[in-house]
């Protein structure tokens, strides 16, 4: 199938980029990487009447760091992600989950803002910002937002962005000392989207202070912060102590639906050994 | 003592080389020819304008807006165009009582299958061709749609052609030997339902035609990504009022075909009728959603069957009961019922058993048309077989190898016939099963299994062992009345300086055709590879012949190529004997050059020969005429298939608490005789498993209770990725047909008739402590888990 026909113009500056999509309303569409929006072009479930490319605006660039935070932007690829040494070392649960979105030649193009906007809910990214409290700067006509991550995902597709918005940098706390990370998705092939998957930050050692975020995604219609399954674990002896009544927490915390890829009871199933095996990751690191 | 040359060891013999592909460089380097890519003057795009129900009335067709819309070049109805083009029945009198109804290029007044074409837009563009047929309005009535095949044939279900009576297209029943005897007097019975999903082939080029009329001579060129042009040109010139001589099929470069491209799709007649009625090029490609509502899919058996066993291991009788549903019409002209006669034909076709009785019927439903893909008939009958034989050793407490090397035809029983009568050459089962069990280390893997066990870790060996059907002679097709040869033709020519042209009947579209025929002929002359140069693909400039489907290619084009090139060379030997006062007999060729058989001695150059014959003819002698071009053709008459045998095994892993399933390794060995080149062979047999695997594990066309297809992109519909692929280890046991020269069999389907039976076994190998069968593929985590009984919530 070919797209319908469309307008393209590539914006120079974030204030351009701006006043496009104002002006475009509701016929204008935000490209960066292409890889979710071009396939849908192509299979006439979009039909913008403007692509305005922000693929190259300076403002959506760079990955920095500071005392207390990594500014990510929007415009970052995932291959950059993937390679970033700031990310290696901040960040160790994103450098463990971009490897499994999608493949090469998309993670070349795709960008981090695009991924976070599109808001898939079988996307690994999503789940790992509110498992990383990230913070999301978006810009529009009436000045600057910060949506907390747990804030932004919405549901199917659907993000707390304003038409009229911009996703323009993500900032995401810098881990204290001794926090541990998880990351596992199950996919049928490599590359696809997860069947059910899995991004857990925790840090603390003592059950006092311990804090636990298990953040499952490809389960409902949007990422889900596990907060009952992590209850448990915070206010169990010890991780596997706490495993079987997290387990059967996951029953309210999550509500699986039926799809072509397994029925709800087999997504509850994969989430519950993702839990299991995850923990067991993460007690085998404290233990490193 | 050495063993007598054979015929084919040759000087500077490439038969049994692994040589490079002619066509290697061009078609990685982008140089290919491939229809997708080509364009003509005036050429105007067709888009298919398709039924979004599974089974509907048309009541009206409203194309006036689409008329009107920008490129558009003419918007033509289902019924307009039967002006330009008849329908068709695919049936064949020698599958008796097969039936269907008449089929036209497009709907006339009812579609039967979602994806069904009934108006064509033709533009300048794909893009304006598309705007233009969401332009178009079509009123539908929906009707009930038949879609389970289970329930197609009860009374109460509407049939959906009524005047045939019943969704019943075809039957048949076979009753071999002493059936209830053999289970009445068995020691052990095991009996499963094995169900099979609906999968497609999934080429990486999508369909391509570009039809062409050419007004000024009356003749219709098309441009067509076929396995059979022969075939096409009969069949276009047939339904488009044409006479043969009027139509040239050509066939370039083709991005895979898989059986997929051997058929006669409605959407492609529709493009050539169009190309007649607007007197102007018009091409369609198929885009990859129409696809997968379009392009035949396979498989979709149910299949119960049951296997009778004495205590020592020998096995007394197989008993089938297949049922499978092929959507609305046969499919033309092969027919869609070849698949399930192949399941009666081949089921324990490996085994000494002589008591077999079998049932298959084929049904009508409203889902997409279904017909011969990859190995037809070979995985279900592969997989009902070997997942029997496994239920039979379980019963009685025996090895899965064990049980196989007991009941396998042994090796020296040739020639021999299986029950429902199929005779078979020479197989080589036990050669088979021994190579395999040695290179996959079978006591080695039974230990470790063992041990990983002990730590909740499940792994499975699955063992398949499997015939295969290749170099099918007339009793395929042309028996039925079809008009598909199974004969090949090949032409050799030398050109005047000594260069090699082959015009072959075979078509290439990626399996190695192009190679193997240049390799045969070059090693029959006794030239450099690079000397030779082959064309195919165009029924206007090669020898009349079936073309490549069936693994049939190497059998028989590569015999007639072989005999050609026999008879070139000693056309050329004549000619040189007469330059060299000798006779033709005492001389040969090597390297390009004349030569002294007895010694080797080089004599004259076939340059020199090319340019006295074409230059000088006046030096020779005035009774003699040189004729450097030689043509042969050949089928086989003995055998009606030339039967291959191999055995496949899977290891694999089963994670149970997921169940996802890893595999680890495969291993392939067959006997497909004479191997012409190695590295061709093997990746046949390569990627047939990969394909096997797909079905297995992956690939499944998924229709939901109303006829639509849930499933038709590739995000959805999961084909194998090198990713989840292991390692296929493939070794070959050589038992040549001594029909013909060469002695090559066929190859291309090996790899797909076992490796989900391999699969399947291996996990239910795996799970075997929990004590489930599961017989259904694909294997999908739920499946697994479903067996396991391991689901929450």
């Amino acid at each position: 199938m070919k797209a319908y026909a469309f307008d393209y113009v590539r914006a120079a500056t974030l204030d351009e980029a701006l006043a496009l999509l104002e002006r475009a309303g509701d016929g204008g569409k935000l490209v960066a990487g292409g890889q979710s929006l071009v396939p849908a072009l192509n299979l006439r479930l979009l039909a913008p009447q403007l692509l305005i490319d922000i693929a190259h605006l300076p403002e959506l660039r760079g990955i920095t760091c500071d005392d207390t935070t990594i500014h990510l932007g929007a415009g970052t690829r995932h291959v950059e992600l993937a390679n970033s040494p700031l990310v290696a070392e901040h960040l160790p649960l994103l450098q463990m989950a971009v490897r499994h979105v999608a493949h090469a030649a998309i993670r070349n193009r795709g960008t981090l803002g695009g991924n976070l906007a599109h808001a898939d809910p079988a996307s690994e990214l999503p789940a790992c910002m509110i498992a990383l409290e990230a913070v999301m700067l978006v810009v529009g006509p009436g000045g600057e937002r910060r949506i907390d991550a747990a804030d932004f995902f919405k549901g199917l597709y659907e993000t707390a962005l304003g038409p009229d918005e911009i996703l323009v940098r993500i900032s995401i706390p810098r881990s204290p000392a001794g926090a541990r990370f998880h990351f596992n998705e199950l996919a049928r092939r490599a590359g696809d989207y997860a069947m059910a998957g899995l991004a857990i930050a925790m840090h603390g050692n003592s059950p006092q202070d311990m804090r636990i975020r298990p953040v499952f995604f490809g389960i409902g219609d949007r990422p889900v912060l596990a907060r009952q399954a992590a209850l448990c674990l915070e206010q169990a002896a010890s991780l596997q102590d706490g495993l079987a009544a997290a387990q059967q927490a996951l029953l309210g915390d999550l509500d699986p639906q039926d799809d072509l890829q397994a029925d709800a009871g087999t997504r509850m199933q994969l989430a519950q050994v993702l839990l299991k095996r995850g923990l067991a990751d993460l007690v085998a690191q404290g233990r490193g | 003592m050495t063993d007598p040359l054979s015929p084919l060891d040759r000087p500077n013999s490439y038969i049994g080389r692994t040589v490079p592909r002619p066509n290697l460089e061009r078609l990685v380097e982008g140089r290919g020819t491939y229809v997708s890519d080509m364009t003509l003057p005036r050429m105007g795009h067709v888009v298919f304008v398709r039924s979004p129900y599974a089974h509907a009335r048309i009541l009206e067709i409203d194309t006036s807006v689409a008329k009107q819309a920008a490129g558009v070049i003419a918007v033509v109805t289902g019924a307009e165009l039967v002006e330009q083009c008849s329908p068709w029945v695919g049936v064949l009198s020698h599958l008796k009582g097969l039936k269907s109804a008449p089929q036209h290029a497009m709907a006339v007044d009812r579609v039967c299958w979602q994806g069904e074409a009934v108006c064509a837009v033709v533009a300048n563009s794909r893009a304006q061709a598309e705007d233009a047929a969401e332009q178009v309005q079509v009123r539908y009535e929906e009707l009930e749609p038949v879609t389970d095949m289970r329930t197609a044939l009860e009374p109460h279900i509407p049939v959906i052609h009524p005047e045939l009576g019943d969704n019943l297209a075809f039957e048949r029943s076979l009753d071999a030997g002493e059936v209830d005897k053999a289970f009445a007097e068995a020691d052990a019975v095991a009996e499963a339902e094995f169900v099979f999903g609906r999968h497609t082939g999934v080429t990486l080029e999508a369909r391509a035609v570009l039809a062409d009329w050419n007004p000024g001579e009356r003749r219709l060129t098309v441009y067509q990504g076929t396995q059979a042009p022969h075939m096409m040109q009969n069949i276009f010139a047939k339904h488009l009022a044409l006479e043969e001589a009027q139509v040239r099929v050509v066939c370039k470069d083709v991005g895979g075909s898989f059986g997929i491209k051997v058929h006669v799709y409605a959407d492609e007649m529709a493009t050539a009728a169009l190309s007649k009625r607007l007197k102007r090029p018009v091409k369609f490609v198929a885009d990859r959603i129409e696809s997968f509502v379009t392009d035949i899919h396979a498989r979709d058996h149910v299949c119960k069957g049951r296997i009778a066993v004495k205590q020592d291991g020998t096995i007394t009788a197989f008993a089938i009961d297949d049922l499978t549903g092929i959507g609305p019409y046969s499919m033309y002209p092969r027919t869609s019922a070849i698949e399930a006669n192949q399941v009666v034909n081949l089921v324990g076709g490996p085994y000494q058993a002589r008591n077999y009785r079998a049932r298959a019927r084929v049904v009508f439903q409203n889902k997409n048309v279904m017909c011969q893909y990859r190995a037809v008939g070979h995985p279900i009958a592969c997989s009902v077989t070997e997942g029997l034989v496994d239920l039979a050793a379980r019963a009685i407490g025996m090895d899965p190898l064990v049980i196989r090397s007991k009941n396998l035809i042994r090796d020296d029983a040739y020639p021999t016939d299986s029950p429902s009568g199929l005779k078979f050459e020479a197989l080589s089962h036990h050669a088979s099963l021994a190579k395999l069990k040695q290179m996959m280390d079978y006591d080695g893997l039974r230990a470790e299994q063992k041990r990983l066990r002990q730590q909740g870790i499940y792994r499975g060996i699955g063992i398949a062992s499997f015939i295969e059907v290749t170099n099918p002679s007339a009793a395929f097709y042309g028996v039925g009345g079809a008009r598909i040869s199974s004969q090949d033709g090949v032409s050799v020519r030398m050109d005047a300086t000594g260069a090699i042209i082959v015009q072959t009947s075979l078509t290439e579209q990626g399996q190695g055709s192009e190679a193997l025929t240049a390799q045969v002929v070059a090693s029959a002359l006794g030239v450099a590879l690079e000397k030779v140069r082959v064309i195919l693909g165009d029924t206007d400039n090669t020898p009349y012949g079936g073309g490549t489907w069936a693994s049939r290619g190497a059998g028989i084009g590569g015999e007639a190529a072989w005999q050609a090139g026999k008879a070139l060379r000693m056309n050329i030997l004549k000619v040189a004997g007469t330059i060299l006062q000798t006779v033709p007999e005492l001389l040969d060729i090597d390297q390009g050059v004349v030569v002294d058989k007895a010694t080797g001695r080089e004599r004259i150059g076939l340059d020199e020969v090319a340019r006295i014959t074409y230059f000088r003819p006046d030096t020779l002698p005035a009774d003699f005429q040189a004729e450097l071009l030689a043509t042969r053709h050949y089928v086989p008459r003995q055998y009606p298939f030339a039967f291959t045998n191999g055995i496949q095994a899977s290891w694999l892993e089963v994670d149970t608490e997921t169940g996802f399933v890893t595999l680890l390794n495969h291993w392939c060995v067959e006997d497909c005789g004479t191997i012409i080149n190695p590295q061709l062979v093997d990746e046949q047999i390569r990627g047939g498993v990969v394909q096997g695997l797909g079905a297995a594990l992956f690939e499944h066309c998924r229709y939901d209770e109303r006829g639509q297809l849930t499933n038709g992109t590739m995000a959805d519909y999961l084909v194998p990725m090198a990713s989840e692929m292991p390692d296929i280890e493939v070794g070959h046991v050589v038992s040549p047909t001594l029909e013909s020269e060469l002695g090559a069999k066929g190859a291309g389907e090996a790899g797909t008739a076992g490796a989900a039976a391999a699969v399947a076994n291996a996990v239910n190998d795996a799970l075997d402590p929990f004590d489930v069968t599961i017989t259904e593929i694909p294997l999908t985590p739920s499946v697994i888990l479903k067996a396991l009984g391991q689901r929450s919530g």
